[in-house]
């Protein structure tokens, strides 16, 4: 199914609701633009993946995409907020750099190209095996945060680097962008497929249902992006995506053909069996060989933006399974099913 | 990206893995069919696993093996299935 996304998205985001202390005083600042905002201390009081701090640190972040209904665009750039997100940032990354297994960028990598046996705490190969079709939509809504700006984060890094590894880049980028295309950016593929899902296809829309795992997700990209500090591991990062993708997605597309999701469902993550398998080549032979030729400095960085993708992903991962594991929604409450513009069709 | 005498399109060869074309492509099979690709680049299945096929599907990659796989040896499909690696 077709959707829309300017007739689908009446305005900007709305804020979303707090989860404590920190989100809380963020949201209010920024409707507001004054108040009392979280010292350091207190941000360290909090726990660095749980969902007060990574919907604080997710909410500063949307300033610098697509911004909230009612707030000042000019706000992305207000000093008291971004000292706030300084202190959340290293909150998250100093948990990251304790938690992410210290190996080399090619052990690494080497790793995410070998297929493992054992996929039972893989989500893409339980629901190619098992899905059903309101796991999928939950699936599809969870990864709507990132997936309505896919490509984005990974843009800022463009000026970071040079020669082969920025060629790459931009090319792959290119490709996510739909090639010159609006209707083909893969941003717009996936607002189709969440229509055949009969979900909600507005940017930032499932941010309240979201678990902090999902939220420390994109957080990552956002905070490898915009820190020209960390371009090694948004490079590690993005080619931990790529690599692990085609194989996913073929998984992926398959749970949509059994299920009946949709054409324009099944679409998208066939597109990304294909894409992806070329996106993997250029990621590593192009952008990261190109760019330890360029800073061979930055090797344990690409291997960190690898480990902390992968640890992050296992996090969801296991959230997601022990819920449905259990026949539980693994939202706080069941889907809504939203009509789009064509009528829509029976799915349970 | 347009192929002329001064700038030769670019095929990359990858060990164990699929040829990489300068898009846009039009690969034609055996019986005649035609499948064409756009993309900038496009990975082209050398392994013949692809279920994408003439389009890599990344199904040329090793698998790891289970402990039991390795004891049941032989006997286990998928321990009759080689990796690529092992074909070249």
């Amino acid at each position: 199914m077709k959707a829309d996304l300017g007739a689908a998205r009446p305005g900007k985001p709305q804020l979303p609701r707090p989860r404590g202390h920190l989100s809380d005083t963020v949201i209010s600042w920024l409707r507001i633009g004054e108040g009392p905002l979280p010292t350091r201390e207190e941000v360290q009081r909090e726990g660095p993946y749980g969902a007060d701090l990574q919907l604080a640190l997710y909410v500063l972040y949307e300033l610098h995409y697509q911004g909230f209904d009612g707030v000042d665009d000019d706000r992305e750039w207000a000093p008291a907020p971004l000292s706030v997100r300084r202190y959340l940032e290293e909150a998250f990354l100093r948990a990251l750099r304790a938690d992410v297994p210290a190996l080399g960028a090619q052990e690494a990598l080497a790793g995410l190209l070998i297929e493992p046996a054992d996929d039972s705490s893989s989500v893409s190969h339980y629901v190619k095996r098992e899905g059903r079709l309101w796991q999928l939509r939950e699936y599809a809504a969870l990864r709507s945060l990132y997936h309505l700006k896919e490509a984005d984060p990974h843009a800022w890094v463009l000026p970071r680097l040079r020669g082969r590894a920025k060629a790459g880049m931009a090319a792959i980028e290119f490709d996510e962008f739909g090639a010159g295309r609006a209707e083909d950016i893969h941003a717009q593929l996936f607002a189709d497929l969440m229509a055949d899902l009969a979900l909600e296809t507005a940017y930032g829309h499932y941010v309240d249902v979201a678990p902090a795992e999902t939220l420390a997700i994109v957080n990552l990209m956002s905070l490898l992006g915009l820190h020209r500090s960390l371009r090694g591991a948004l490079v590690g990062h993005f080619a931990a995506v790529e690599v692990t993708s085609s194989p996913g997605s073929r998984r992926l597309a398959e749970a949509m053909r059994r299920t009946g999701a949709g054409p324009a469902a099944e679409r998208f993550y066939d597109e990304h069996v294909e894409a992806d398998a070329v996106h993997e080549q250029i990621v590593r032979r192009e952008v990261i060989d190109g760019l330890l030729k360029d800073e061979p400095d930055l090797e344990p960085d690409v291997a960190f933006g690898i480990g902390a993708t992968t640890l992050l992903e296992d996090r969801l991962a296991t959230y997601l399974l022990a819920a449905w594991r259990e026949e539980r929604s693994a939202l706080p409450a069941p889907l809504p099913h939203v009509r789009t513009r064509k009528p829509a069709r029976s799915v349970t | 990206m347009p192929s002329n005498p001064e700038r030769p399109r670019r095929i990359t060869l990858v060990r164990n893995g699929p040829l990489l074309v300068e898009g846009p492509v039009e690969v034609v099979d055996d019986d005649g069919a035609v499948a064409v690709s756009r993309r900038f680049t496009v990975a082209i299945c050398m392994c013949r696993r692809s279920r994408s096929y003439p389009w890599c599907d990344t199904s040329h990659r090793n698998r790891s093996k289970l402990p039991s796989d390795r004891a049941a040896g032989a006997d286990c499909p998928a321990a009759d299935r080689s990796a690529e690696g092992d074909q070249r």
